[in-house]
């Protein structure tokens, strides 16, 4: 139980210090081209990133095909026909958990 | 003007406020076993940080202990740096102004907020946060509350919506060859890095990807 708390608290600072840490040592400047660059481009990694490690790695650091992959493609169907980003979700998940109903992992 | 930021900001924050409080739900159901009742929403309220929360569960829930619960969910966490300073110049006033501004950044808003450029409109990242962070404190106690009564959590695809909702995100951001080229270099970077690091690592890694930038065109 201890080591919940120790757990909240040690990332309760940590998530405020990693957020801030930005803004502040940066600051207001204009930053120059290059850099504007980079970050325009940090986007579409990490979003591209989060999308495929939470659809394909596993809790215990494996890779997986399962009902995540059904749920994205699902997702990806209603994106492309220009769905509401609501509806995109829920297609996703309902696409999930219909695949684990079926006995997909 | 700015209020009409803050406002077109929460009505984009409400659909992923309902995605986030499920999320939040399914966090509660499997935090209760491992962190009892108040723990949990605790957790939710002061972290407030999805993936980190879910790391640092498990590896508590493994027998881990808080040290490396606590690495896991640092590391899960590091991407907010990057993310941080591509947000610095757009964030006016004071050091601690900033830095509290700095913690509206949640993925989904911050990938709204950006306007390409270097550019983001902090009116529309604060706003779109907003409803976001009540639901998902109220969405983890509504899942310690409901326990394993409504069963294991996955069975509702619930793991499934913030891939989609990140695909979602992700779509406009491929509007050149350039933007088409980092994602898929991100993505192949993090699936190959996912099954031999820590988590968190594969999509910080991913991120410096983006350093291609430098390159001059």
């Amino acid at each position: 139980m201890t080591d919940v708390w120790i757990t909240i608290a040690a990332l309760t600072v940590a998530t405020a210090a990693i957020k801030a840490a930005g803004p502040v040592a940066v600051g207001g400047r204009a930053l120059p081209p290059p850099a504007i660059r980079v970050i325009s481009l940090l986007a579409p990694t990490i979003l591209a990133a989060l999308v495929v490690v939470q659809t394909f790695s596993t809790e215990e650091g494996d890779l997986a095909l399962d009902a995540r992959a059904v749920g994205l493609a699902a997702g990806a169907a209603a994106i492309a026909l220009r769905a509401p980003m609501l509806v995109v979700v829920v297609a996703a998940a309902g696409a999930a958990a219909g695949a684990r109903a079926l006995g997909a992992a | 003007m700015r209020f009409g930021r803050l406002t077109a900001g929460v009505r984009v924050g409400v659909p992923l406020a309902f995605a986030g409080g499920l999320v939040g739900v399914s966090f509660g159901v499997l935090a209760r076993p491992e962190m009892g009742v108040v723990a949990p929403i605790v957790m939710s309220a002061l972290v407030f940080a999805g993936a980190a929360q879910f790391g640092s569960l498990a590896v508590l829930a493994s027998g881990g202990g808080a040290v490396p619960a606590i690495a896991a969910g640092i590391l899960l966490n590091l991407r907010f740096l990057p993310m941080g300073i591509a947000l610095a110049p757009s964030l006016p006033g004071s050091p601690r102004r900033r830095a509290a501004q700095g913690q509206t950044v949640v993925d989904a808003s911050w990938a709204l907020a950006n306007e390409g450029a270097g550019r983001f409109d902090r009116h529309l990242l604060m706003g779109a946060t907003l409803p976001q962070y009540p639901a998902w404190v109220a969405g983890t106690a509504l899942g310690v509350a409901l326990g394993d009564s409504i069963g294991d959590p996955a069975a509702f695809g619930l793991d499934a919506l913030f891939p989609a909702f990140f695909l979602a995100l992700l779509v406009p951001e491929l509007r050149d060859r350039t933007g088409v080229a980092v994602a898929l270099t991100g993505a192949a970077v993090a699936l190959a890095l996912a099954p031999v690091t820590p988590p968190g690592v594969p999509v910080l890694v991913a991120s410096s990807i983006a350093l291609l930038g430098l390159r001059r065109r």
